[in-house]
Order: C-alpha cells, then structure tokens, then sequence
C-alpha cells in the first residue's frame, strides 16, 4: 500500500511539472478499453461514441487522445493505467468496460487524483462503498439498470418470479437489485440460479428446472455470447407461450439480437438507452452513428458518446487540470441521446431515464418498442461520502 | 417440482444431448490421441472454425443443410493443411513440443477468427422443421436437439462398426497397439494416420456445425469446450471408442444433474470426478493399451 502511495507521489510530482510545461490548448485523454479478447467489440463500440463526439462538437483538435488495451485482466489494467498517468501523463482517464478492472485501478486513480471516466463498468459499489471524487461514471450502475423493473413488472400482474445469471459480481448485483424491488413491491421470488460464469453454453437444465417451478415471469441477465444462447435455448424449449422473459436489457441489446433472431420476439427488458427513443437529440445521434458505422448505436456506443461529452462540457465549463476536470465533470447536466443526464453529487454516478423496451419485428429486422419509461432513475448512495 | 417425472425425462435428454455434442469432439480428439501420440490441444479452436464455416454457408447458401455438410469438409481440409504443414513434422518431437505448438495454434485460431468474422458473437437458425419443441416421452422437448442425440448415436454407432468390423478398423487398431509391428506386416502407417487426422478434424468440424443453432458462434467457443472434451478423454481412457463413449455421457450427465442438483457445486463436479477417477484408475476406464 505504501508503494501505491509512493507511486501516486510522484504521479503528483510529474503531474504538477507537466501541466507547466504542456501546451494549455490541449487536453491528454487516455483512452483505457478492450481492443483485444472477448470485450474487443464493446471497446470499438464505445471508442467509436467517443469519437462521434470529439467530431460532433469539432473539438478533435483540442484533446490528444492515447489509446491502451486493458486485455480485459485487471492487472494489466492497472499497468496501462500507471503508464497512462506516470508516462503519457494524461489529464483524464475514459474507458473501463470490466468491472474487475475498474475496482483494479480504482485505488491508483483516487490515489494518484487523475479523474476517471466510466464509460461502462457498472459495479455498485465504484459508485457506493468504494466511490472517489476522482471517479464519474456515465454509463450506469447494476442496480440503476434493474431495480425499475421490480415495480414495474409488480404493476404488470406478475407476482412470482424465477431469476437467472452468470455467477459472478455483475450478475449477482444485476438480478439482487430486480429482487430487492420486486418483493418489496409485493412479489415473490419462487427460485434463482447462478450459472458458472462463461462455462456455461447449455442452459437446458437450468430452463427446465425454472419451468418446473411454475412462475408467473422468468427475470435474467445475460450478456453478449450467453445472451444470445440463452434467448434462442429458451424459445427451443417451447416456454415462450407460457412463461414471458424479463430481463436486464444487455439480454436483447441492438449488438446482439440480430444473432438471436425471431427467439428475441416478445422478450421485455430494460435498459438506460434504445436506438428507438424518440427525441432529436437521439435521432440526429443515430444518424450520425449509422454515417459513420452503418448499424444502429448499442447502449455501448451511447456510452462513450457521453464520456466524451461529459469530457467537453467540463473542458467547456474551463477546467484545465487534473483537479478541477474532476470537479467540474462532477457538474455537468445535459440533454442527450438517452435524455436528460446529470450527475449525481452524492455518488458521481450518473442520473438517467430508465427505458423499459420489447424488442418487435421492424421493417429493416428487429427493433425496439418502448413500453415503458422510468425517468430519472438515481442509486441510494450505499454508502459513499464524497 | 422435483417430484415432476416429467422434468426428470427433460432433464435426462439434455445430459443426453450434451454428452452426444462431448462424444463428437472427443472421440477424434482421442483416436488421433491414441494413433498419432499426438496431443491436438488446437481441437477446440477447429470446433470453432466449424462453426464459424457454418455460419458463412447459411451467409452465403442461405440453407442450414448445406452448412451441415460443407463446414466438416473445410475443417477437414484445414486438418489436412495443418497435417502437412505442421503436425507430420512435430509427430516424433515429444508430448512438451505438441502441447506448445498446438496451445499456439489456439491463439492463432483466436485471431484468425476475430479478423475474418468479428468480435460481435454470431448464430445461425435451426432448419424450420427442427425447430421448435416436439412431444416425446410425453413432455416438450426441442426437436433439434433430438437431432443432435440421433446424429451422435448415428456416428457412434458408424464409428463402432468400422472400427471392429472392417478391414481399415483392423489396420486402424493394429496402428493404435503398436504402430512398429503394423508397418513391418507393410501397412502404411502414415497414410492411416493422416486418414484419422482428417477424420478427426471434420467430427469436430461437424460437432462445431451442429451446435451453432443451440449456443452462440464466438471466437473462444473452442477453448471453453476443450477442458470438458480433454476431461472427457482423461476420464474415459486414451484412444478408445468405448473410453470416449463412455467419458462423454459420464461427463454430460454430471453437468447436467450437477447444475440440477447443486447449483453451487456444478462448476466442480466434473473436476472432483477427474480426480476420483485418477487416483482409482489412472489409465481411465477403457485404455486402448490395457
């Protein structure tokens, strides 16, 4: 620990030479994703909001933008991390898709003061127990995302629930969240599972069994590749008819259900953005996407768009160190993609409109119905002390 | 709900159905294992590369069936490639080289895919007449999974019969007892090997192929079905039919009930039996070489 602390020293040292000597146009942002291995598509994903951006607001001059591979592994993003800070000596870190890696350099980061965007690990607790006035996430928090659903669904008619999701942090955080409110909410929750995280590819025992129990509902969250088997294992199965699925939206995110095909029919999830959200803000933001990537925007993709927004209001608002872009991102409140956004002061987490969403058949394959809207949905603080 | 017989029967056929999916990786993974001496650790990644094939028939072809049968003969030739290539020069080189080169080939497989398909995972449909539940047993049950329970005891049963019945199984199991003694009776040992090399590679070619419907096409599909398939081996014992036969519906069985039962414990289950096995039989339980 007092290495860590020896380290963070000198980052202040070099930090403090630095920002004397640098050019004051330009502001260094280290670029902190997945560029390789199974996260690979979510760091392009959110590089390329990020980027839309810069060019949006024609700022691409202004920010000279280090780009490094996390690979995923919490310590290797801990070292790209200290070479952003101590070698590249960046302004503001943005990035973080694992949540592993996020708790991994949370500590050099409130330690060494760099500020942190979050553009998409959505641990509680960065933003709970272990939140830093260093750290702003922009993109969501586990429980953010599903506690709405509790009540919802309550409201539905649906009064018993079986839940399911990988075993590990996320998961457990995603669906404890959902459970918390349902049964708060009045509902009952007849069965769960933990299914090995990334061992898993035959969910047959498990969907057999949650039929058995008899719920009303089936709650789960999936992503990416677990995502797209379960769907299609859970229609093969013929329990469609009987049992809805409810889920996290990552389930049937625009990234993924095109895999998932008709089995993606009728499933209702939600999520802080859909493509299909009817504002300009979203509209021109899709159009833009689609110019540049010829797909629709993933959540992800609004994500990094929004780090770089955040990133150019607080440069706007005229932060130019380490220090005050950590506070001044703290107050930015905007209007974009996913709607009003704003900053949660109590935890720096970011406070947002929750979509509840089916996905239906469109003209150009599926697509996204908002069937619900929970606006400006905001965690306890668990708490944090900023 | 556990009293259900029903949910029992469903049960039943998923641990059958998984351990079919085991048996086709398996067996070629042990028969090259048992003939070459040869420890293929690239057999996941070929897995894969049949799936991912699979993927771009129906892109291109638009049909499912057409995948079935051309993604087993392009990983077919991939084998024969990599045998050429590679594999006919590490043969004699010792277990520590093959295990090397082979984990090597996995990355490289890795990035190949990533660079020809993408990162975002992929799926392809079950043909319309198989999907969908069925009735059998009096519960619903996937109809294509029924398929891949049939196409597994087809290949079982082909399997068997051209091992113990004709002439090439004979040459086949003299290869596998002692390679030395069949080549002086004037076998061409070389070309048997390459003949199950290539066999070997379009079973998990076909393997691959099949289970794009059911799970997502991803880049590591192979390397996290390869530690079942290579428990699967240890536990039914090297290079032998019956081992890979009776390895596979152990192994499927315990995941299945494993993840029934405890939940909790699903993930170690199949471990704790590996090492069950090897303390009480450490050859497995049907060596080749008894």
């Amino acid at each position: 620990m007092s290495k860590l602390k020896g380290l963070a020293a000198g980052a202040l040292a070099l930090a403090a030479l630095s920002t004397a000597s640098a050019a004051e146009a330009e502001t260094r942002v280290g670029l902190l994703l997945p560029y390789a291995g199974v996260y690979a598509a979510l760091g392009e994903e959110i590089d390329a909001g990020f980027q839309l951006a810069l060019e949006e607001a024609g700022m691409t001059e202004e920010f000279a933008i280090v780009r490094e591979d996390t690979e995923v592994k919490p310590p290797v993003g801990l070292a790209k991390a200290r070479k952003l800070v101590l070698e590249d000596e960046v302004d503001v870190i943005v990035g973080l898709v694992s949540s592993g890696v996020l708790g991994a350099v949370r500590d050099f980061v409130d330690g060494a003061q760099v500020p942190l965007i979050v553009a998409n690990a959505g641990n509680d607790d960065a933003t709970g127990s272990r939140c830093s006035k260093y750290i702003t996430r922009v993109s969501f928090s586990n429980g953010q995302v599903n506690r709405p659903m509790g009540q919802w669904m309550y409201d539905q008619g649906i009064r018993k629930v079986y839940t399911l999701a990988p075993d590990y942090a996320a998961g457990r955080q995603m669906v404890g969240a959902f459970a918390e409110a349902f049964r708060q909410a009045g509902g009952e929750i007849v069965g769960e599972d933990f299914t090995p995280f990334r061992k898993t590819q035959d969910f047959g025992p498990y969907l057999t069994k949650a039929k058995a129990a008899g719920p009303d509902a089936i709650f789960v969250f999936y992503a990416g590749g677990e995502a797209i088997s379960f769907v299609k294992q859970y229609d093969s199965f013929g329990i469609k008819a009987d049992i809805p699925l409810y889920g996290s939206g990552f389930l049937t995110s625009p990234l993924y259900v095109n895999a998932e095909g008709p089995a993606a029919e009728g499933v209702v999830t939600a999520l802080h953005y859909v493509p299909t959200i009817d504002t300009p803000e979203n509209r021109a933001f899709v159009e833009a996407f689609r110019a540049r990537t010829d797909r629709a925007p993933s959540e992800y993709a609004v994500q990094g768009y929004d780090a770089g927004r955040a990133l150019i209001e607080a440069v706007k608002s005229g932060a130019d160190s380490r220090e005050a872009l950590a506070s001044a991102l703290a107050k930015v409140t905007y209007t974009g993609p996913r709607g009003p956004v704003k900053i949660d002061p109590a935890t720096n987490n970011i406070v947002q409109n929750i979509y509840v969403y089916e996905t239906i058949k469109g003209d150009g394959g599926l697509t996204q119905k908002i069937v619900g809207t929970v606006e400006a949905v905001a965690d306890a603080p668990n708490g944090c002390k900023l | 709900m556990l009293a259900d017989p029903s949910t029992w029967i469903v049960q039943g056929l998923n641990g059958l159905q998984l351990s079919m999916l085991l048996f086709l990786l398996s067996v070629g993974l042990t028969v090259i294992f048992g003939l070459l001496h040869f420890v293929n650790l690239a057999h996941g990644a070929l897995y894969a590369l049949g799936a991912y094939a699979g993927v771009s028939a129906v892109w291109m072809l638009g049909s499912y069936w057409a995948a079935f049968v051309l993604a087993p003969a392009a990983v077919a030739l991939a084998g024969t490639v990599l045998y050429l290539g590679l594999i006919r020069r590490m043969r004699r080189s010792g277990p520590m080289n093959q295990v090397l080169v082979t984990f090597g080939l996995i990355f490289v497989f890795l990035d190949i895919f990533r660079i020809v398909w993408g990162d975002i995972a992929l799926g392809i449909d079950a043909p319309a007449f198989l999907s969908g539940p069925v009735e059998v047993l009096g519960v619903a049950y996937p109809a294509y999974r029924l398929f891949i329970i049939a196409l597994g005891a087809a290949v079982m049963a082909g399997l068997g019969l051209v091992l113990s019945r004709t002439q090439i199984g004979a040459m086949i199991r003299a290869g596998v007892d002692n390679d030395r003694m069949a080549a002086c009776l004037g076998l061409n040992v070389e070309r048997i090997f390459f003949v199950v090399f290539c066999v070997g590679c379009a079973l998990a070619g076909l393997a691959g192929v099949v289970a794009a419907p059911v799970f997502s096409v991803t880049p590591d599909m192979g390397t996290q079905i390869l530690i079942p398939t290579l428990i699967v081996v240890v536990i039914g014992g090297l290079g032998s039919l019956k081992g890979a036969v009776a390895g596979s519906l152990i192994v499927g069985f315990t995941q299945t009930f494993g993840a029934v039962l405890a939940p909790q414990l699903a993930a170690v289950a199949v471990y704790a039996l590996l090492a069950g096995i090897l303390i009480f039989r450490p050859a497995g339980l049907f060596p080749a070489r008894g």
